[in-house]
């Protein structure tokens, strides 16, 4: 039998053996406390949780000042820099958007670099090639009828986003359809029912509010207004009316349909008419429609049509606005 | 003519100031209106009458009323009426 030496539990073989075995872990044979007594390690088990108690608590502490400090102090600090740095940004917009103004040219000096050749074209031969007496609407809707055209799409591109964000589903599942009922009733349940003042002013104010915008319309090229004018007209007098006598009224002429199918013929006529900028880029296509007599209501061309069509898209666009802000849904 | 524009841009600098600091949204809205319709009048006399329908109908009209129905669905006049009770 080979000698066992008396120190063999503690070689290094011996404990790589149990290792391996699986039996013991190494940590706890190599810990320093393994050949104490069970007295010192019950002492020294007690003095380390007092340390742990100690440093718990040192902790605690710290972590309680952290929590507080932005109700005691940070809030404070961080509203004194908050009025600072905005009177700050205040200032420094303030200061730029003067200088710039100063350095702009006097107004109304004629060496501007407004007056060029091109509103001298406008002013001088406005009337003779648009054949439109407002020299504005001749301007918008012959000159840059393309931009208008694209101002019409912005309308346009605004109420399918207003769709988008604040329509309710359509009544696919029950649920949504309750809640749709209940918001519009309490949509109506807010609003003053059959108010008689409103009603009476209405009635008398309506009629003459959408002669006046189908006026502003019509005599787009010859007095001033136009189609946005006319049409956000229209469109006010439509939310009065909407506003004295509830939806019940207003559903009868106007619904999801009339916008879709005024809008979509306004701007499709629209794009008809001037659309062929796309492929021309800034050349002028002479137009075959007569200019007529300036100062005649059937005169200077496609003006008179274009500025229904914007009229009819803006009227519709400023009702669906409001229709949707109301209920949600036409 | 000269005197009523600068009265006029007096005006409205004082309803922007008075738009940024009061208080109530409803005043606010109503400040704002007001804003809109000094600068109708100043379109007006700048020789620019298309502008000045323009401004009248969409933001005297159109936009104060769209602040209101807002209003009215985020509930902020409903608590001002409260307050005021």
């Amino acid at each position: 039998m080979s000698k066992v030496r008396k120190d063999y539990e503690q070689s290094k073989w011996h404990r790589f053996s149990q290792w391996l075995n699986g039996e013991m872990p190494v940590e706890y044979k190599s810990s320093p406390e393994w050949h104490l007594t069970d007295e010192e390690l019950s002492k020294k088990y007690e003095e380390d949780m007092e340390r742990a108690k100690t440093a718990q608590r040192k902790e605690a502490r710290l972590y309680a000042k952290y929590r507080s400090w932005p109700e005691e102090k940070g809030v404070h600090i961080y509203e004194r820099v908050y009025r600072i740095l905005a009177v700050l940004i205040c200032l420094a917009v303030i200061g730029s958007l003067l200088i710039t103004v100063s350095y702009l040219p006097e107004f109304g000096n004629s060496d501007n670099p407004v007056n060029n050749e091109v509103s001298k074209r406008y002013i001088e031969q406005g009337i003779q090639e648009t054949g439109a007496v407002n020299i504005v609407t001749g301007m918008i809707l012959d000159y840059r009828a393309f931009d208008t055209f694209g101002e019409s799409h912005v309308l346009f591109i605004a109420v399918s986003c207003v769709f988008i964000i604040l329509r309710l589903g359509i009544g696919k599942e029950k649920n949504i359809e309750d809640e749709k009922a209940k918001e519009a009733e309490n949509d109506r349940l807010l609003e003053p029912k059959n108010d008689k003042i409103l009603q009476k002013a209405a009635f008398f104010l309506v009629p003459i509010i959408f002669i006046f915008g189908i006026y502003v319309i019509l005599f787009g090229h010859l007095s001033p207004g136009g189609g946005f004018s006319g049409g956000a007209i229209i469109g006010a007098g439509l939310i009065l009316y909407l506003d004295a006598y509830g939806f019940q009224k207003t559903e009868r002429f106007f619904t999801l349909k009339t916008f879709r199918v005024v809008s979509l013929a306004g701007l499709l006529t629209y794009a008809a008419a001037k659309s062929y900028s796309f492929f021309t880029g800034a050349n002028h296509i002479k137009s075959i429609i007569p200019l007529g007599i300036p100062g005649h209501i059937l005169s200077s061309g496609l003006i008179l049509v274009l500025n229904i069509c914007v009229g009819a898209v803006v009227s519709c666009t400023m009702y669906a606005f409001y229709v949707l802000f109301r209920k949600g849904d036409f | 003519m000269k005197v009523i524009g600068l009265i006029l841009l007096g005006f409205l600098i004082v309803c922007a100031i008075a738009t940024c600091l009061s208080k109530n949204l409803l005043t606010s809205v109503v400040i704002f209106m007001s804003y809109s319709l000094i600068m109708a009048i100043i379109w007006f006399l700048l020789q620019s009458p298309d502008l000045a329908i323009t401004e009248a109908a969409v933001g005297a009209g159109v936009t104060s009323i769209l602040f209101f129905v807002t209003f009215k669905k985020i509930g902020v006049m409903k608590g001002d009426e409260e307050e005021d009770e």
